[in-house]
């Protein structure tokens, strides 16, 4: 009787709190949840294989091994190995995000043992000949974007809300982002992406969502489709493993240069 | 020198077994064409190579040690000293708390123009393979490097002095007359055998990437001395001079602009010291013209004094180019410059495009032109070998 007590309770609070707020508000509190959902993993690994499609059907593949270190206040740090193609194996990518200064990344090119600074100016340019925009891989730091929930609608089954986001940062190819995300377990479903015409441009789908800790949901794969193109970009993720006991050590420019 | 070898392939022998092992590489063919006539009757035409770059890698101990292997060799149609081979890696390293000890035959590099590499000083350049001075040879090395908040510190002791590969008499392009590599002479009263000795010191701050280094020893870089081989007839003689060279290297990042200085300071032992400098920035614009395509601009300045010696080739020189990357599935990509002489007017045109075939291929395109070269140039020699290489290179 006192648990039905309390989940009406929770419930009402929760309904009359959204309905207090504006939408603006509301947006922002589905993606804070999000996040706020998605903190204290520490670190992560996983690998990820890459398939482009191109319009006739012709396919290309990438392969690569990506560590990431969660860090509390500011962006993440990512490192990402080539594997595949065969010819840029051994090429290393570092970045350190951050939320509102410019990212800092370095490229490390085996041929010429050179480390190498990048611009990450370029926010709209295809990460790795994919659809996949720089911007739509890297960290979703939450004062990237200013939201508005703009509708909850039932998709494939999940209950979700569905928010616009609009990229404050410079350089976006986007006016906005529509985005589904699971009521039940805050997570990303459905990405749309509207470019500077506001002309829809992509659709990102998340599936295989799989649990790891008993918290953080991880998709198993995920399909870009490029409505301009007809190009595809299919990203498959497996051997996720979390809390390795990395630390900023391991994300370092001088681990770069003994990498394999 | 030995010593390390001994010890490095007891290391992989002893540890083989209990290793991961894992491999890649390359085997690439390469075809030169040659757009005129040689200055030296002797020098080949068009021509044909094949070269051969595996790179095996082992680590152990929980990837607390590893053992890179990575023998290099080509076998060329025309120039038999251009059919040569190396070994560019026969590493080990370990990491401990906090240091990285690297024991063996290494590759470094240092630097951040892309016209002239100045800073770069410890490995000797493999300047056979292409003269644009990006092929290095195996150095063996001591190569302690300590990762520390305030940056990253790299001591190098450097056994075992490697002299600079030229063209044979037969090579193209190359000087006139051609460079006798087996009457080097060096200020070392032994010769080649000297440890040098170098440190580095490198950070960031901010957008900005800093790197200061420092070598003793044995200078990389010959003065090339007109001479006479055995038969009486003139040679160009490689005289490598005892000295250090103090170096910095600068790279900013400022939104799509790239700032770039690299700048030495040698001093010899023997005669006049020397400074040089590049300066320039690369300036991107992506998404060009609304399309998936990337294009960079390209400018270096490039500065040397050498005192009292007669001048080398990049005195006071201006390099301007552009950098095309299509995004693309194939990853194409085409760079394109020139190196104009402010003084004399000589030029050297720079191409480079590449683009992968299916997931193992890769196809290259390069072309060097030589143009309006006056006879007081150290590139007069090479007026006639404009030439234009296209490689297919199958990497695993």
């Amino acid at each position: 009787m006192r648990s039905v007590f309390c989940l009406t309770t929770i419930i009402l609070f929760w309904s009359t709190g959204i309905l207090a707020e504006t939408p603006q508000q509301q947006g922002h509190a589905v993606v804070s949840e999000l996040h706020a959902r998605d903190t204290g993993w520490h670190d992560q690994f996983a690998k990820m294989k890459m398939i482009l499609t191109n319009r006739q059907g012709e396919t290309s593949t990438r392969e690569v091994r990506m560590y990431t270190l969660e860090v509390p206040g500011d962006g993440d740090k990512s490192l990402s190995i080539f594997d595949a193609p065969a010819d840029v194996r051994g090429t290393a990518f570092l970045s350190h995000t951050h939320a509102l200064q410019p990212d800092d990344q370095w490229l490390y090119l085996p041929a010429l043992k050179r480390v190498k600074r990048i611009s990450s100016a370029n926010k709209s340019g295809p990460f790795m000949g994919s659809e996949f925009a720089y911007e739509d891989i890297a960290s979703q730091e939450i004062d990237k974007f200013t939201y508005k929930l703009v509708a909850e609608e039932t998709i494939d089954g999940n209950d979700a809300f569905v928010v616009e986001q609009y990229p404050q940062y410079e350089k976006s190819g986007y006016t906005r982002e529509v985005v589904w995300i699971d009521k039940a377990r805050y997570i990303p479903l459905k990405l749309d992406y509207y470019d500077r015409k506001d002309a829809l441009l992509k659709t990102l789908t998340f599936s295989d969502y799989q649990q790891y800790l008993d918290k953080y949901w991880r998709a198993g794969e995920m399909y870009m489709e490029n409505h301009q193109t007809g190009k595809r970009s299919t990203l498959t993720w497996t051997d996720y493993s979390f809390r390795q006991d990395l630390d900023d050590h391991d994300f370092d420019r001088s681990v770069l240069k003994r990498l394999r | 020198m030995r010593a390390i070898f001994g010890i490095t392939l007891l290391l992989a022998v002893a540890t083989v077994n209990a290793a991961e092992f894992s491999s890649r590489g390359n085997f690439t063919s390469e075809v030169r064409l040659f757009t005129e006539k040689p200055v030296d009757p002797r020098q080949h035409g068009d021509n044909l190579s094949l070269s051969a770059e595996p790179d095996w890698y082992w680590s152990w101990n929980k990837e607390q040690d590893s053992l890179v292997v990575r023998p290099f060799g080509r076998l060329d149609q025309g120039d038999p000293d251009r059919t040569h081979a190396d070994l560019r890696e026969l590493l080990w390293l370990h990491l401990g708390n906090q240091y990285e000890v690297r024991t063996g035959i290494g590759q470094v590099f240092w630097g951040v123009t892309e016209s002239r590499h100045l800073v770069d000083i410890i490995n000797q350049t493999d300047q056979v393979e292409n003269i644009d001075g990006e092929d290095k040879l195996g150095q063996p090395m001591i190569w302690l490097s300590l990762p520390r908040d305030t940056g990253i510190f790299d001591f190098f002791v450097l056994p075992g002095f490697r002299q600079r590969t030229f063209p044979g008499v037969h090579g193209r392009p190359r000087t006139q007359p051609r460079v006798q590599t087996s009457q080097a002479t060096y200020d070392n009263p032994q010769g080649d055998d000297h440890i040098d000795l170098a440190a580095r010191w490198s950070q960031y701050i901010g957008p900005i990437d800093i790197g200061i280094s420092y070598f003793d020893g044995i200078l990389r870089e010959p003065r090339l001395i007109p001479g006479t081989d055995s038969k009486g007839l003139p040679v160009l003689v490689p005289h490598y001079d005892t000295g250090s060279q103090l170096g910095i290297s600068l790279q900013g990042v400022f939104g799509a602009w790239l700032y770039k200085l690299e700048a030495v300071y040698r001093n010899y032992n023997e005669i006049d010291n020397y400074t040089a400098a590049v300066a320039g920035f690369e300036y991107t614009v992506s998404s060009f013209l609304g399309s998936r395509y990337d294009l960079g601009i390209l400018a270096e300045y490039l500065y040397e004094d050498f005192g009292d010696l007669p001048v080398g080739p990049f005195e006071d020189d201006l390099f301007v180019g552009f950098r095309l990357a299509l995004n693309d599935a194939d990853s194409s990509e085409l760079l394109a410059g020139v190196i104009a002489d402010v003084d004399d007017g000589s030029r050297v045109f720079n191409i480079e495009a590449s683009r992968r075939i299916g997931d193992s291929l890769k196809l290259g395109v390069e072309a060097r032109l030589f143009s309006s070269i006056p006879q007081t140039d150290p590139l007069y020699g090479q007026r006639h070998d404009d030439y234009i290489e296209v490689t297919l290179g199958y990497y695993f």
